[in-house]
């Protein structure tokens, strides 16, 4: 036997997969560290666990986690999710994608996934561009910041995620960044937990096209500046925590709700109506 | 006459569009389509061209966004591949049936599953039946070319109808070629101002896209299929009257060394060019073999190709896409359906190669060669064959 120690987060991930396509400096690499070590602090068992992502960098988090994972169209996660989640009640279902991927071609599905209340914990890596077709604009790229389809500067609203996750009836919602290690992987550990719909967005760096088109420095200087800006507003307003270009980041867990889940919704709702008749659903066999 | 520069086709393709003058363009980016339109926002961002650039939030938006610019009147280019093309699916439909001009370059990419991002033509040819005009680029100057002349023919007052110009994705998108650029100025002389035949206009109001109730439905099937066939005349016009502008000749169907060929190969896009240079060494050895290119693909140049292959024995067809547990390739199946019971008709050896990105090199060529051969020497007309599987061939593993 080796005496080569082995990294905690190793079973979680594909080896064989190894090394991944993720550039230096890019924040999805440490925000998988982060959901592998609160998979395991949530004691969620990996026959259980299953990851869903769309297309894009962070879209190629499903090929590196070693569970049950689906690599689904452009924007389709939340969907594909809503499928796997609903037919397996006993299993926990993470979408883990982008902000291109899931605010803009699948913005749709996010907001009724949250508005349902469907039990799955949703990851959004925002990079504030569309990393792998090259770096254009995205519904997420601040007022003024360069990307290869504005190069002067995005002129158009950004979104606000954990507002729009909020105001949609998502049950938890936060944001880090990933300086943020340790309260990414905590709030992650609680979204995990958390019945029905979870939202958390990790702000991350893409010094290659976002970082780099903007003269924002590599991605140490990033992880600076998120330290030197985030300030913890655990609760805070979600109204409150729009981001602007290189602009202080509210950072924290905003929200905690409880409400009924599709699923609880459903099987109240036909009690009421069909009483005893009601035979509720357990599973795919 | 234009001094030829090397351009990344991608970028070309932009600068031909700019050229064009277009008015609106609504894309998303998707790989290996995103050097046109992120070039096409530097231009207009610089002020080179007035122009509304939108980044829509996807191709299902960028389609429809299309139709509502062209609908107002405005000139409209737009740009996708794969999944995006397929995202675009039920507007294509409306495009085409609203008669509504426009221009969109396709960088052929294959569909998913699994995803990949490299070269067929399994995109566009799923998108077979949505009555665009659909024509194939087989290197970066027809593609630039095929942009001027598409506007032009898109809104000719005989057409009127979008027009789809394909080229290779990667293999032609991603490749610097030298390239003809024609100036704004001698573009405008060959695709004067855009004048709609109707539009969206408050002064007189019409309504675009309500209900065909079934005692109209088939009525406006009918004007859709005679539009698309009848644009057939003027197009080959528009080709005529560019060469006489700018010097290149294009047809609906192209031929390469058929003289005395008993045995053709047929294709479609950028595997032409590696065709004809095999065809140079296959020739250069005594060998009769020739090739025919579909460059124009809706409407099917039906009389031009059958003039192209008159005489021939065997045609060897290489599509680029094909139908699970079907007919084969969409080229083989037309091509049967324009020579199915015709007198002395050739026998059709069908491949379907270079899927998904796999490169189509001479050994592919000289095995589908031999097939032909064996056919014309008597042997019987096999299934058709997928080839180039690792471990063995369909049918024979």
């Amino acid at each position: 036997m080796s005496d080569t120690p082995v990294n905690p987060v190793d079973g979680l991930l594909r080896m064989d997969r190894m090394p991944h396509i993720w550039c230096g400096g890019c924040g999805i690499g440490t925000s998988v560290n982060c959901f592998a070590r609160a998979v395991a602090k949530a004691e969620i068992d990996h026959e259980h666990l299953h990851v869903v992502s769309g297309i894009g960098c962070t879209g190629r988090v499903a090929g590196y986690v070693n569970v049950d994972s689906f690599h689904t169209t452009h924007g389709r996660a939340i969907p594909f999710a809503t499928g796997l989640s609903l037919s397996r009640p006993d299993s926990k279902v993470v979408v883990y994608s982008g902000d291109g991927d899931l605010t803009a071609i699948g913005g749709n599905h996010f907001i009724h996934a949250a508005r349902r209340n469907i039990d799955m914990t949703v990851i959004c890596v925002n990079n504030f561009t569309y990393g792998m077709t090259g770096g254009q604009v995205t519904p997420t790229t601040p007022y003024g910041a360069k990307a290869s389809t504005t190069p002067y500067g995005n002129y158009e609203h950004t979104f606000n995620l954990p507002n729009l996750a909020d105001s949609c009836g998502a049950q938890f919602v936060a944001r880090w960044t990933v300086y943020h290690v340790r309260q990414l992987t905590r709030s992650i550990t609680k979204a995990l937990k958390t019945k029905g719909f979870s939202f958390i967005e990790v702000i991350a760096p893409c010094p290659t096209l976002y970082q780099r088109r903007n003269k924002l420095g590599d991605g140490v200087m990033t992880l600076q500046y998120y330290k030197d800006k985030s300030t913890i507003q655990n609760g805070a307003d979600t109204a409150d925590v729009g981001m602007s270009f290189q602009s202080d980041i509210i950072v924290g867990e905003f929200v905690e709700r409880e409400s009924l889940t599709f699923m609880e919704g459903y099987e109240k709702r036909m009690k009421e109506i069909l009483g005893d008749g009601f035979v509720p659903y357990r599973g795919a066999k | 006459m234009a001094e030829r520069k090397g351009m990344e086709v991608s970028i070309a393709i932009a600068e031909a569009a700019s050229a064009c003058d277009v008015d609106c363009i609504a894309a998303y980016p998707i790989t290996p389509q995103t050097h046109v339109v992120e070039h096409l926002s530097e231009i207009v961002a610089d002020g080179d061209l007035d122009a509304e650039f939108i980044p829509v939030e996807s191709e299902h938006a960028a389609m429809s966004c299309c139709c509502g610019c062209a609908a107002a009147g405005a000139r409209t280019f737009t740009a996708t591949a794969s999944q995006g093309l397929a995202l675009m699916h039920e507007i294509l439909f409306i495009a085409a049936n609203l008669r509504l001009p426009m221009v969109m370059v396709v960088a052929n990419r294959s569909l998913s599953g699994p995803i990949s991002i490299w070269n067929d033509h399994s995109d566009v040819m799923t998108e077979r039946d949505v009555g665009w005009i659909q024509v194939f680029a087989e290197n970066g100057q027809e593609a630039v070319d095929l942009v001027i002349m598409g506007h032009r023919m898109s809104e000719d007052k005989r057409i009127l109808l979008p027009l789809m110009v394909n080229f290779d994705g990667f293999i032609l998108s991603h490749m610097v070629e030298p390239i003809e650029m024609p100036t704004r100025e001698e573009v405008k002389r060959f695709l004067p101002d855009y004048e709609p035949q109707q539009r969206l206009d408050i002064d007189n109001p019409i309504t675009m896209g309500p209900v065909g109730m079934p005692v109209v439905y088939t009525e406006a099937k009918m004007a859709a299929e005679w539009a698309v066939r009848d644009a057939y005349k003027p197009m080959v016009e528009i080709m005529g009257e560019f060469e006489k502008e700018f010097g290149r000749k294009y047809k609906p169907v192209e031929t390469y060394r058929t003289d005395d060929s008993e045995i053709l190969f047929v294709v479609m896009g950028g595997i032409s060019e590696t065709a004809m240079t095999w065809v140079d060494k296959v020739r250069d050895a005594g060998v009769k073999v020739g090739l025919v290119r579909f460059r124009m693909w809706r409407p099917l140049p039906v009389e031009d190709f059958k003039k192209a292959i008159a005489g021939v024995k065997v045609l060897g067809v290489l599509d680029r896409h094909f139908s699970p547990g079907g007919p084969g390739g969409p080229m083989a199946q037309e091509i049967k359906y324009m020579l199915y019971g015709q007198d002395h008709a050739p026998k059709i050896v069908e491949t379907v190669v270079g899927l998904g990105g796999r490169d189509v090199n001479f050994i592919d060529f000289d095995q589908i060669f031999d097939r032909c051969k064996a056919v014309l020497g008597g042997a019987p007309v096999p299934p058709f064959e997928l080839i180039q599987v690792r471990g063995g061939h369909y049918g024979k593993a």
